[in-house]
């Protein structure tokens, strides 16, 4: 059978390759899981407290509040985008973004 | 309003998420607006059948626990329109999952979206009975295997008996067949039930076959829901089936054997 070997490759998949494409989306996903294992979940209370605080000068509808996180390799993007309520009808509205970044 | 679609087995890896992530995305692609909702709390892997686990901030049971509004915990695929993914916690159990919480997502859902595909958790207990409790019509997806059958005739009880439409005394909630994993070879040489067997057991409507096909694991390997691979058997197994669903009568292929040339026979290669 040895002919047939030609067909497989006994090289590490190609960087391209669907498998690689597999172990480093875990990788990557994992180590974020595993670094917040039995931690709180933060988030929910890191909006609410910046919500608390914003709320404390203006009325902020929760609909109008994107929370947006993109996590690469070893950093974290935490993007919180607020959108203020306009103080008289027709004048201009205003958004609130805080980023944070951690790296692990 | 929309409706609420379950896709639900009892048996664990027959192909419930694949098929979640392919009707989702066919849906979708079709222009219909479709939400798909991990229900196997605690185990969290739609996001990664989707390819959009990197981008999970807020999930289900933050929205059931009023920590973070809806529009927040649903994630927008970034490839096709229309489509969004609501993932599970990873850290909660599934007592998480209370029948009111579960309800008011529904209701809000179902205002907004033409499609809710709720993909259930393995087994009998509450993460699946709250995946189809709210069914309007379930896709109950089997494998051509004496476990997987058995275990979709329970399902089917729990449905008939345990559903809202079942409580509430109204029209039963609309069943419909997905075979997968099927390999038309090992049914030709007698290995395997054929889709006639399982039809004859179950005795529900047939949506779709699906063969067992090398291009699912290449598809969840790179976040892809298989449905994007036109070229593969699979693919296009589920692309009829979608359209069955939206009421086309579309021929079932990959049931028959594909004749094939010596060399990848003798390869082994599935084709
Ligand atoms: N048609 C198919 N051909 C080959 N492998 C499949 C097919 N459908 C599902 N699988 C594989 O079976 C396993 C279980 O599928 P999954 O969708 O996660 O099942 P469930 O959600 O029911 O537990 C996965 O490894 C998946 O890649
Ligand atoms: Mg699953």
């Amino acid at each position: 059978m040895r002919i047939f070997n030609f067909f497989r490759s006994a090289q590490p998949p190609k960087p391209e390759s669907s498998a690689h494409q597999a172990k480093e989306r875990l990788q990557i996903v994992m180590a974020h899981e595993r670094a917040s294992r039995d931690g709180p979940d933060f988030l929910p209370l890191l909006q609410q407290e910046l919500l608390a605080v914003i709320a404390k000068y203006v009325d902020v509808d929760q609909n109008k509040v994107e929370v947006k996180l993109d996590r690469v390799k070893d950093v974290s993007t935490l993007e919180v985008n607020i959108e203020l309520p306009s103080r008289r009808p027709g004048t201009q509205r205003h958004r609130v973004t805080l980023q944070g970044a951690t790296s692990s | 309003m929309g409706q609420i679609i379950v896709m639900t087995s009892g048996k664990g890896g027959v192909g419930k998420t694949t098929s979640s992530a392919a009707f989702a995305a066919g849906f979708a692609l079709r222009g219909r607006k479709t939400v798909v909702i991990d229900f196997d709390v605690g185990l969290r892997n739609l996001d990664l059948v989707m390819g959009c686990e990197r981008r999970v901030v807020f999930d289900f049971i933050n929205v059931i626990n009023g920590e973070a509004k809806l529009a927040q915990a649903l994630v927008k695929d970034k490839r096709i329109e229309n489509l969004y993914i609501l993932p599970t916690s990873q850290t909660r159990d599934k007592d998480a999952l209370t029948k009111e919480g579960v309800e008011a997502v529904m209701d809000e859902l179902r205002k907004d979206f033409e499609f809710i595909i709720c993909d259930s958790p393995a087994g009998i207990e509450r993460g699946a009975l709250m995946a189809l409790y709210f069914a309007d019509q379930a896709i109950i997806v089997t494998n051509p295997e004496v476990s997987s059958v058995r275990d979709s005739d329970r399902i089917l009880g729990m449905l008939a008996a345990r559903s809202r439409r079942a409580e509430l005394g109204l029209a039963p909630v609309t069943e419909h067949l997905l075979l997968t994993r099927y390999d038309p070879h090992r049914v030709e040489r007698g290995e395997m039930m054929t889709l006639d067997d399982v039809l004859d057991i179950l005795a529900i409507p047939l949506l779709g076959v699906i063969p067992e096909s090398p291009a699912v694991l290449r598809a969840s390997n790179v976040g892809l829901p298989v449905i994007m691979d036109e070229s593969s058997n699979a693919g296009m197994a589920y692309a009829d089936a979608v359209a069955r669903f939206l009421g086309e009568n579309v021929e079932h292929r990959f049931v028959k054997p594909t004749r094939r040339g010596l060399f990848s026979r003798l390869l082994g290669r599935p084709v």
